[in-house]
């Protein structure tokens, strides 16, 4: 498969030269990345704008008419009775005490791994490491039995237990770089002053790897907040849903009424859009380094 | 306090969740793969006939199948995203901005797209259908309810919400390739297109090979977007292994089948990681000076 992709490379673009034929395919290389930013934004464009109709705007007129007079009591409707006010901040708290309990957890493993020795230290990161590669579906009807006799079945902790678990790896993987990456001196020299393993893990260490926790938490808090099986298989009560498995509720209730709709879908990716609006470096760079995970 | 104890502490939280999480759960899957058990009443220990049955369930084999093209779509689509990966990193002003708007799809929930597309698929409604009927195409296919479309229509959000991921490592990863390999290329006179052949294209063959594992087995195990868009129909058309698995279980009540499909799927993810990497291991021989 790579040779076939490297001979389509080479087949699509063989043959330019000369100064005018560059100047060409440079402005032919826009054309293609713009026409890919189109792509990419152009159905969240037509999102927005139907989540600002009613049914006999979006139904009437053409589909990219600007929504002259903007509906906004689509929002205002589904958040107070469509309960995505409720759903909403079950997501936000989960997604926080997942991502916070994560990283750590994440945390003290990965220090006690770089920076102390132990026997079996590297047979534990192992276990780690493979678990990255279990699909969470080969783990979900052992969980659902294991969680029902635990009378967790219907309860956040199921969540916050399974997300913990399953983004652990990921978050080690991460730090494990960042950690060996830090220079020991300033914990040298914390030992020769008296300072003990805790203190100097939580005054000193943690502080220094804050960039290390921004970006952890940066994926964290996006695998979380748009988890999806757990919740279907785990959550039954309304009160519990987060966004995902409440918007799929909803949506699946009134089919028929596209602004609502539009407006439940640009109210569960509005927070992770502005969020990215002002931290896209750092997501970028989180997405990036959580590559490995598929 | 001694070192052993804080270790202990350090450790053991995070250890003892992800053995009660994920370890212990996939022997169970194992194990309750040789039992006919409905998930609330008793097991009945049946051996291996869960996975004898398996063997002949062709709809088991029709979701595998769907799976495997997703897997080769996604397989190839690593071509389509790489080119505009080696475009945006060819000192293209603006790479920066591009690449990031091609990265929001991927930050949104898959439930969220699943049903975003469903209206853009909408047979009469949809922005798919009205553009085309808008460019004088009569009669435009209802796309998910098409048995013989609807795993290539499923494909295409998939496309939607990964191509800025998978651009996002190749562009680093090319990033990475020193300028003075480009220049020394171009004092030889070399061509664009030889540099992007014979240079870039050997020197990101480790992150092309870790994409690749990434998208095959991403594929294997899809479920949220087909579960939330087609719920594997109709008539089966786009049922997936995960999904398969999911009906067997939650809606089937047959918590012993779907466990032997759950195994069965772990074990295809694992030998498949490991193929690929077997495979694509043979290539590291080639030498550049």
């Amino acid at each position: 498969m790579t040779s076939g992709s490297a001979a389509q490379l080479q087949g699509g673009t063989k043959g330019s030269g000369s100064g005018i034929a560059r100047k060409l395919g440079f402005s032919l290389l826009y054309i293609v990345l713009i026409a890919v930013a189109i792509f990419q934004l152009f159905p969240l464009v037509w999102l927005l704008f139907f989540s600002l109709k009613n049914n006999q705007e979006i139904f009437n007129l053409p589909p990219l008419s600007l929504p002259t007079s903007p509906r906004w009591e689509n929002y205002a409707k589904v958040w107070e009775s469509g309960n995505i006010d409720v759903y909403f901040f079950n997501s936000v708290w989960i997604t926080i005490a997942a991502t916070a309990l994560t990283i750590i957890l994440g945390s003290l493993v990965t220090f006690a791994i770089t920076r102390m020795k132990w026997k079996g230290s590297s047979f534990v990161l192992g276990l780690f490491m493979v678990a990255m590669m279990i699909p969470v579906h080969s783990t979900l009807i052992p969980l659902f039995s294991m969680f029902s006799k635990a009378n967790l079945i219907d309860n956040p902790l199921s969540l916050i237990i399974s997300y913990v678990a399953f983004n652990m790896p990921i978050t080690i993987m991460i730090m494990l770089g960042f950690y060996y990456a830090l220079p020991k001196e300033v914990e040298e020299a914390a030992v020769i002053d008296g300072c003990s393993v805790n203190r100097m893990f939580f005054s000193i260490v943690l502080p220094m790897t804050s960039s290390v926790l921004a970006t952890t938490g940066i994926i964290n808090i996006i695998y979380n907040w748009n988890e999806f099986i757990f919740v279907n298989t785990f959550i039954s009560s309304d009160s519990f849903k987060t966004l995902t498995v409440g918007v799929q509720n909803f949506i699946g209730q009134y089919t028929t009424d596209w602004g609502s709709i539009g407006a439940t879908l640009m109210i569960s990716i509005l927070p992770i859009l502005i969020a990215f609006l002002f931290l896209s470096d750092r997501i970028v760079e989180g997405i990036a380094a959580g590559s490995v995970k598929g | 306090m001694s070192n052993k104890i804080v270790i202990a502490l350090y450790v053991l939280p995070a250890l003892l969740l992800i053995m009660a999480v994920v370890y212990v759960p996939i022997v169970l899957t194992g194990y309750y793969g040789l039992n006919e058990w409905n998930g609330i009443g008793a097991m009945t220990f049946i051996g291996l006939d869960n996975y004898k049955e398996l063997l002949t369930d062709s709809k088991f084999w029709t979701s595998a199948w769907h799976s495997l093209l997703l897997a080769l779509f996604s397989g190839l689509s690593l071509i389509l995203y790489l080119v505009v990966a080696m475009v945006l990193a060819s000192r293209i002003k603006g790479a920066n901005l591009f690449r990031k708007i091609y990265l929001i799809p991927m930050l949104l929930s898959s439930v969220a797209i699943a049903q975003l597309w469903i209206k853009i698929y909408h047979p009469t409604n949809g922005i798919l259908n009205s553009l085309l009927e808008s460019i004088g195409i009569a009669n435009p296919p209802a796309w998910l309810a098409e048995s013989n479309l609807v795993l290539y229509a499923l494909f295409i959000p998939i496309l939607w919400q990964y191509a800025g991921f998978y651009i996002l490592i190749y562009y680093a990863a090319l990033k990475n390739i020193p300028a003075s390999l480009e220049e020394a290329a171009k004092i030889d006179g070399a061509s664009a297109f030889q540099i992007a052949w014979k240079i870039k294209l050997p020197l990101v063959m480790e992150v092309i090979k870790v994409t690749i594992v990434l998208a095959v087995v991403g594929s294997l195990k899809y479920f949220d977007l087909i579960y939330v868009m087609t719920g594997g129909g109709p008539n089966g058309s786009s049922e997936v292994m995960a999904s398969y698995m999911y009906s067997e279980a939650f809606k089937s009540y047959d918590f012993g089948y779907a466990s032997a499909i759950g195994f069965f799927l772990l074990i295809i993810c694992l030998v498949v990681t490991w193929i690929i990497r077997k495979l694509t291991a043979t290539k590291d021989t080639i030498q550049y000076s």
